[in-house]
């Protein structure tokens, strides 16, 4: 290829052929019309382009530019649909349950089964490792099933979407998911649930909403859980829940103890309630 | 560490254009990242070194463009920028505040060879 104009091929200078590269540095006339019919009446004779330059040089290929505008979280968001499509036609209520590690999510989780009965529900738990939640929950008498992220942070829709072919919900049976205990992962992160319920222990402090808002801002519902601790750790109830509606505004919220049984009525109120409005859905 | 995960999906998205585009290497990669998407970009730009490897993607220039938050204001019936999600309005200082923008988390364009 000739640097000088980008020609590629052989010209006819002084009698003989000889590379394009050469004539010119040679200084020796030759014709730049080897390779198209028109003319340049401007003088200019440089072939047209759309690459960088504006300018094509035979025998490398142009950068160009490709519109993309795809959502990094499709893929995710698609199978999320997938999975909220099956749970629907099967009127299965389906809860993701998010917190920090700690909160007591399990504990929560095995109350509410021991209230409601461990029929015509099940649950999904994610954690870096160990089976120790779905044991616990097997323990009650529900079907459960582990998902171990290893080194992952979080759920996603397809580690989800197995999990429901393997634990095949009852038609308008309850579906838990417990997410890996962390508070900024999951929130990204659709699974094809119905409602993010936040756990939030009255031990983790009053700010834990404002620095972790993603969270609690695509949560349904808060559960303050640990209430009877809250005279032991000096814990503001009113200050999480101004916190959390701050971040929040239609957020809802329960003060309860999975422990000691306080304020379970109203959750269990709560989880009747948006069950019922899944029938009539 | 979710960077990881998302840098997968470029990659993904990558190798999906690749089949449709035909092209061999991505120069230059250009990604929009709402003030609330959650992204810590040293974090992501760390993992898509690391995630390209051994694709068309593999050494491309990675550039993150921030968009900001907005919320739509009911009272100002405007669309306003806001910094921190449920911020008040700045205008009135309203909180009927709607969040419409700052969420977004995706591949803009690619330049390729």
């Amino acid at each position: 290829m000739c640097t000088v104009c980008g020609c590629s091929s052989a010209v006819f200078a002084d009698g003989q052929a000889m590379s394009h590269d050469e004539a010119h540095r040679l200084g020796l006339a030759h014709s730049h019309n080897d390779e198209h019919a028109h003319s340049h009446a401007d003088g200019d004779h440089h072939h047209h382009g759309l690459g960088d330059a504006g300018l094509s040089v035979p025998g490398l290929s142009q950068r160009r530019l490709i519109d993309v505008e795809t959502s990094i979280l499709a893929k995710n968001d698609a199978l999320a649909a997938g999975n909220r499509r099956v749970l629907n036609a099967l009127g299965v209520l389906a809860l993701n349950f998010v917190s920090s590690p700690g909160s007591g999510k399990t504990t929560l989780l095995c109350r509410t089964i021991e209230a409601l009965g461990p029929l015509g529900l099940a649950v999904i738990e994610g954690d870096q490792q160990t089976s120790m939640d779905a044991e616990k929950i097997r323990a009650t008498g529900a079907r459960a099933i582990q998902i171990n992220t290893g080194k992952g942070c979080h759920l996603d829709a397809a580690m989800v979407g197995q999990a429901i072919d393997t634990l095949r919900p009852k038609p308008n049976s309850l579906l838990f998911i417990e997410n890996v205990g962390n508070l900024v992962c999951p929130a990204g992160f659709d699974l094809g649930e119905d409602a993010k319920v936040a756990v939030l222990s009255v031990t983790e402090g009053e700010d834990k909403p404002l620095k972790y808002p993603a969270m609690f801002a695509a949560a349904r519902l808060a559960l303050l859980n640990k209430t009877d601790l809250a005279p032991h750790c000096g814990a503001d109830l009113d200050a999480y829940r101004q916190n959390l509606l701050r971040i929040n505004p239609h957020i809802g919220i329960i003060c309860l103890s999975a422990r000691t049984g306080e304020g379970m009525d109203e959750w269990i109120g709560w989880l009747k309630s948006r069950r019922q409005e899944k029938a009539q859905a | 560490m979710h960077e990881m995960s998302l840098a997968e999906s470029i990659r993904a998205i990558v190798d999906d254009q690749a089949a449709v585009h035909g092209f061999s290497r991505v120069t230059r990669l250009r990604v929009e990242i709402g003030r609330f998407s959650c992204v810590e970009k040293t974090a992501l730009a760390f993992a898509f070194d690391a995630a390209m490897a051994g694709s068309p993607a593999q050494g491309a220039a990675l550039e993150m463009i921030d968009l900001p938050g907005t919320a739509y204001c009911s009272d100002c019936a405007t669309t306003v920028e806001i910094d921190e999600r449920f911020d008040p309005c700045p205008i009135c200082g309203g909180r009927k505040m709607l969040p419409d923008g700052g969420d977004e988390l995706r591949v803009k364009d690619m330049e390729v060879i």
